[in-house]
């Protein structure tokens, strides 16, 4: 093992407890779960990404602060509306999905996407820096508790130690993809929806309301977001800087997987998330985001159009 | 210059707009050697700190403005220049102006280096490519104690000697970054205005018009922001002085947004622009002391509303209210 420094949040990621340092295959499969786990995070965010960008050419660089922010408002109307937790989730997620799904598309993508793809882009990157300044300021600089509804505890299968917290991200992840995935394909508003992602003028003149799907998947991307950001905190608990690593890792999936599809940013974010995970164990405590950020540079540079992408659908 | 001028200037108003930049910038700099007099430690130091991120809010408009690239880098590049020379001034002794000029090579170098295969691709790619190095360059100054210091920085960087003058002084250090900051922009002036700032501006007025023309874009677009990065590392040559003590925290990816809001929010693609920007990116959160921590959000929000209304900055605003003074009938000069 390589020498490891004290990384407070970080070391939570870790599972110290599930460790055990006789069995290397036990080590490597614990790891291996915990990066698929945080790798299905990445994936939900990656998702919302490419959808907003396809739909609107929108390089939302907020994205981490929308898997950040939900687990906050919902702390929020816990801590300032006195709600029970279940309401302060559902009050949470719906302020946020009508706030920055709605809102985001009317308020800023709106009156913005007339000028072009560039001044949008530097919008959202002062919407992530008000969201997180927000989040400091208004609610709390401290990284704080955020109740997991999944079970937390840790059970031994054939000598394998596996957290059920991790596992049950991963299929709650896996079926709200699975669902998007039976959603786009499968049902006529999806398809509609596919087809503005794919030509919003072929789309227009087939009678397809576009504003509307183009709304559609801003609010789809809000509701993915929140459905991570509440995955997420329980583990690396809810802070306003969470955003940054999330955010990063969410780009880095969208590209690795070819920015233009589902299942792209689904292996793109599983991949990421277990490199993440095991060069974290394997290598260095301190480089573990050096790790991706390499493999996002190779990928560019061997593969620009993604693993799964196909390079004729990229359009800018 | 006039041959060229007048062979591909589309209007007299353009080489008027120009000169009157020219004139700013002297102007500006003439009243800015007097302004600190009577203003105190903090309050030069608030105007020092003004001109160097002037410089590399200029580099960015470059590289923004006029190319149309995001860089995500700029406060990574000027990280490097900032560490740069402070290694070379404490640890190996060199004086500040080779420090300097060393700085801002290396910047240079790496920005030719990160933007070749970025731009290899798509220009958007280099918003990933500058946004992964960003990371990179934060880790590496964070976690390599022994180069860099880690989380504890370096300090006692030396102020630069002028010709056997010191300039410990806040004053005197004010007026030796305000005439390296003055040489940086009449530097940029130039370029914009000589046959490479003209083809510069084509490239940016229509691409594929320029490229049909022998423009090589991606030759240019390239050059633009290695330019744009080497004034980010000459910026962090002036920095680190000018605090003395250098951590990574200013450096990191947020510093890098903050930079590329105060480009659009002076007005990105006008000269004068990053001066504005700098002055509301630096100078406003001591206005908005009174609000706490909440500056941050207040500038961001007002960049939002501007880039809603005028995503032409304030100098644009400017340029539209003054051109619908002087002539109702005609707009959008820019």
């Amino acid at each position: 093992m390589v020498t490891r420094q004290p990384e407070p949040l970080r070391a939570r990621l870790r599972l110290p407890f599930l460790v055990d340092q006789e069995k290397p295959m036990a080590e490597f499969l614990a790891y291996l779960i915990a990066g698929l786990a945080t790798g299905a995070i990445y994936a939900l965010a990656a998702i919302g990404f490419t959808l907003v960008w396809q739909t609107s050419q929108t390089i939302n660089f907020a994205q981490g602060e929308f898997v950040m922010l939900p687990a906050i408002l919902v702390l929020a109307s816990a801590q300032f509306l006195g709600l029970p937790m279940a309401m302060a989730v559902l009050v949470g997620i719906v302020a946020f999905i009508l706030l920055f799904g709605f809102g985001f598309k009317k308020v800023i993508v709106d009156p913005m996407i007339r000028h072009g793809v560039l001044p949008l882009a530097i919008a959202t990157m002062a919407l992530s820096i008000v969201m997180k300044e927000g989040a400091k300021d208004g609610f709390s600089a401290e990284a704080q508790r955020f109740p997991s509804f999944l079970p937390a505890e840790t059970i031994t299968f054939a000598g394998i130690s596996i957290s059920l917290q991790h596992v049950a991200i991963i299929v709650v992840a896996c079926l709200a993809i699975l669902g998007l995935q039976w959603f786009v394909t499968g049902t006529r508003l999806g398809r509609q929806m596919q087809a503005t992602a794919q030509n919003p003028n072929v789309a227009l003149i087939l009678g397809i309301p576009v504003a509307q799907m183009v709304m559609l998947t801003f609010l789809i991307n809000a509701g993915l977001a929140a459905l991570a950001s509440v995955l997420i905190s329980p583990i690396y608990l809810a802070k306003f800087s969470n955003g940054e690593v999330i955010g990063l890792f969410a780009f880095i999936a969208a590209i690795v997987g070819g920015f233009n599809q589902v299942r792209g940013a689904l292996a793109g974010g599983l991949i990421v998330g277990v490199i993440d995970s095991l060069a974290a164990a394997y290598i260095s405590t301190s480089y573990r985001l050096a790790v991706p950020l390499v493999l996002l540079v190779v990928i560019i540079l061997v593969k620009p159009e993604g693993l799964f992408g196909r390079p004729e659908e990229r359009r800018v | 210059m006039s041959s060229l001028a007048s062979a591909t200037t589309p209007s007299r108003g353009l080489m008027r707009r120009i000169d009157g930049v020219f004139l700013t910038l002297v102007l500006g700099a003439a009243i800015l050697w007097f302004v600190p007099i009577g203003m105190g430690r903090y309050g030069t130091y608030v105007l020092s700190l003004w001109m160097v991120m002037s410089i590399a809010v200029m580099g960015l408009n470059l590289t923004l403005g006029y190319a149309g690239l995001k860089s995500l880098a700029q406060a990574a590049f000027m990280g490097i220049g900032a560490y740069t020379t402070a290694l070379l001034t404490t640890k190996l002794g060199l004086n500040w102006y080779a420090s300097f000029l060393l700085s801002g090579a290396g910047c240079f170098a790496l920005g030719l280096v990160l933007g070749f295969p970025a731009l290899r691709v798509k220009a958007h790619y280099l918003a990933f490519v500058t946004l992964a190095f960003s990371t990179l360059v934060w880790l590496v100054l964070r976690n390599e104690q022994w180069l860099t210091g880690g989380v504890f920085g370096l300090s006692n960087i030396p102020r630069p000697t002028f010709f056997g003058l010191k300039t410990d002084g806040a004053l005197a250090f004010h007026r030796f970054t305000l005439v390296i900051t003055l040489i940086l922009a009449l530097a940029l002036w130039w370029m914009i205005r000589s046959p490479w700032g003209r083809a510069f501006l084509a490239l940016r007025e229509n691409p594929i018009r320029a490229a049909s023309l022998g423009v090589n874009i991606r030759t240019y677009t390239l050059l633009a922001f290695a330019i744009g990065s080497a004034y980010a590392g000459f910026a962090g040559a002036l920095y680190a002085p000018l605090v003395e003590f250098i951590d990574p925290s200013p450096f990191a990816l947020s510093a890098s947004f903050f930079l590329l809001l105060m480009v659009v929010a002076g007005g990105s693609g006008y000269q004068l622009g990053p001066f504005v920007g700098a002055l509301l990116g630096v100078v406003l959160p001591e206005w908005l002391r009174f609000t706490g921590g909440i500056y941050l959000i207040v500038f961001a929000s007002i960049v939002v509303m501007l880039l809603i209304a005028c995503p032409q900055g304030v100098i644009g605003l400017v340029e539209r209210g003054w051109l619908a003074l002087r002539r109702p009938g005609k707009g959008g000069a820019a």
